[in-house]
């Protein structure tokens, strides 16, 4: 039988893991406390979760210093990265728990829905978001994306009184293993290819093996399923179809997670296998990139346009959205593998920073406009909302200009910095399509605001329930809204940040 | 004697890209949810007689170990499809993929 040195495990660096950990204790905590004790006052499930990934959030800027200091290198055997990218997607992805339970708060008590399950399931999700981010392997990246994606299905089908609810579960979940198989059969045919799952021994396997041995058609086809199944968790045409039914159904807080943290994650995991594991291929996979990304900037404006709904409008303009990252990601193509900072990955990686406060502020506006029974998205609801709630609708507003890219707002730095990114690498024309479909994609936020401030509320509007502004979800709105004029005025210090989040190469051959 | 033909990791490979295209077909054709859902089990299967096929060829053990992984995960995944299958059909029984047109597309 096997010896017990040979069984020796890698040594586990419990303080740089801290973040993980932090979260994983929140999490379990809560599950297992909240189920055995009676229910707790009222807010206090949602303090803790809050509190929770606030630590988290603290541990990642603390290790960010760390990083300054000693420099990245992966951990647990080369499956984990620890570098200044895992850090800034791990405190985006805590800063969206933390917003996505100051909303989800005051939903739950008005849908009387309350208890510990919707923050657990937060702040597991969140995990499954880190581990994606960090992950130097192809099957922690699986593993990552597993339990991001399964409490996500939980999460969109939680509100129990809500057919549509479930509905949009059971189609993100059907849907979400049907990507998840595809992701898996790419690595398994990278696996075959290259002979390993970690990204350093990938790397090293063109040299070693594919350009010796084998013809690579076993890691091309690979890179094809891969990119099939990621594509699907971001939501780039053609591979969006889910994305309006899954954010209409939702109950409007997990929707706002799910825009904000699992697109993070899921960009996140893309922009490191791609460009650590897979840089011998970039001419290989850079053109499908160029694809998805002109497809979905152009597909999910025009989409977006003739959607009567909000939660809808806004589904799109979120595939929009991953069109703009997509293109910092084939911008990212051109650089891949070589020494030196590319460009195209810290725009990609600041675009999904500002985009995740930007989603969660809006749908956060939402959550409220939409009343009790989370029913009433419809455009028309809207309607008055300059005259009854103006300070709401003055958020919602600026909200709107930041995502319809507006000078002065977080939203301008993040498409400025995408296609300054991608004219950097001589992708012109698909700067040029983003900007025209950035165009086409303002007239959507110009008619939601249009709503707001010039149409009269509809005759049967009387009838509907006032809009409240509850503190925790006015809070999160107001931390949105400063965030993003904060960014919009001064984003030196944030893309300082997003070029300093480089990721951690390292081969197995020195 | 008749000459046998021995199994080569191809056949294999083969085998499991054949299952794979039927999971994929079967979601796409099929409007039952809990059939869908059997395809997609039928896909996370193919995909782990790969592995276990290509780590025999790289005489390698970390692709036997990664089916460990995807079976575990997979498991997971029908607690919670199941879970959630069960509480729509709980409410409308016989409900297919086309009833479900609360939400369009």
């Amino acid at each position: 039988m096997f010896a017990a040195e040979t069984l020796q495990g890698p040594p586990i660096e419990w303080v740089s893991l801290s973040p993980l950990l932090i979260l994983l204790g929140g999490g379990l905590t809560l599950l297992v406390l909240g189920a055995l004790t009676p229910r707790w006052p009222r807010g206090l499930y949602a303090t803790f979760s809050a509190v929770v990934a606030g630590a988290a959030m603290v541990m990642s800027f603390v290790l960010w210093d760390d990083i300054t200091d000693d420099g990245a290198r992966t951990m647990l055997a080369g499956a984990i990265a620890f570098d200044r990218f895992s850090m800034l997607a791990t405190i985006t992805i805590c800063a969206a728990v933390l917003l996505a339970s100051m909303i989800a708060d005051d939903y739950l008590r008005r849908e009387e829905l309350d208890g510990p399950e919707i923050y657990g399931l937060f702040l597991m999700a969140a995990i499954g978001g880190v581990v994606m981010g960090a992950a130097n392997d192809l099957i922690v990246l699986f593993l990552g994306l597993e339990v991001l994606s399964i409490s996500l299905y939980v999460l969109a089908a939680s509100h129990r009184r809500r057919i549509v609810s479930q509905e949009s579960g059971i189609k993100y979940f059907v849907l979400g293993g049907f990507s998840s198989a595809f992701f898996l059969y790419g690595v398994a045919l990278i696996y075959g290819g290259s002979g390993s799952t970690n990204y350093a021994a990938i790397l090293d396997s063109f040299t070693r093996t594919v350009q010796t041995e084998r013809t690579d058609a076993f890691v091309l086809a690979g890179v094809a399923l891969l990119l099939v199944g990621l594509a699907f968790k971001v939501a780039a045409v053609p591979f969006h179809f889910w994305t309006p039914d899954v954010y209409h159904g939702a109950p409007t807080p997990v929707t706002a997670f799910m825009a904000s943290a699992a697109k993070v994650a899921a960009f996140a995991g893309m922009l490191r296998v791609l460009n650590v594991a897979l840089p011998h291929w970039r001419d290989d996979w850079r053109p499908a990139v160029w694809l998805m990304a002109l497809l979905t900037v152009v597909g999910g404006s025009m989409l977006a346009v003739v959607q009567t709904d909000v939660k809808r409008m806004l589904a799109y303009s979120s595939i929009s959205h991953a069109g703009f990252i997509l293109v910092g990601v084939e911008a990212s193509g051109h650089s891949a593998g070589e020494p030196g900072p590319g460009v195209g990955v810290s725009a990609s990686m600041l675009y999904l920073l500002l985009y995740a406060v930007l989603v969660l502020g809006t749908f956060a506006v939402v959550t409220l406009v939409s009343r009790t029974g989370d029913a009433q998205t419809d455009l028309g609801a809207f309607r008055g909302l300059g005259a009854s709630k103006p300070v709401l609708a003055l958020a919602m507003t600026v909200l709107l200009l930041a995502q319809a890219g507006v000078p002065f707002t977080s939203g301008f730095i993040a498409k400025f910095g995408v296609i300054q990114a991608a004219v950097e690498e001589r992708s012109y024309a698909i700067a040029i399509i983003a900007m025209v479909a950035s165009v086409i994609a303002a007239f959507l936020y110009l008619r939601i605001m249009i709503s707001m401030w010039v149409s009269d509320p509809e005759p049967g509007d009387d009838a509907r329930e006032a809009v409240r502004v509850p503190i925790g979800t006015g809070l999160a709105i107001t931390v949105c809204v400063g965030f993003t004029l904060l960014v919009g005025f001064f984003p030196g210090w944030v893309i300082d940040a997003s070029r300093n989040a480089t990721l951690v190469v390292q081969s197995l051959t020195p | 004697m008749i000459a046998v033909a021995q199994p080569t990791t191809a056949w294999y490979l083969i085998l499991a890209a054949l299952l794979f295209s039927i999971g994929t077909v079967g979601v796409m054709v099929r409007r039952n949810p809990l059939v869908m859902f059997m395809c997609i089990e039928l896909m996370l299967n193919a995909v782990n007689l790969s592995f276990v096929a290509l780590a025999r060829d790289l005489g390698d053990i970390k692709g036997q170990t990664t089916v460990f992984f995807v079976m575990v995960v997979a498991a997971a995944e029908v607690v919670v499809g199941l879970g959630i299958i069960v509480a729509i059909l709980r409410r409308r029984p016989n409900a297919t993929a086309d009833d479900m047109a609360e939400l369009k597309g």
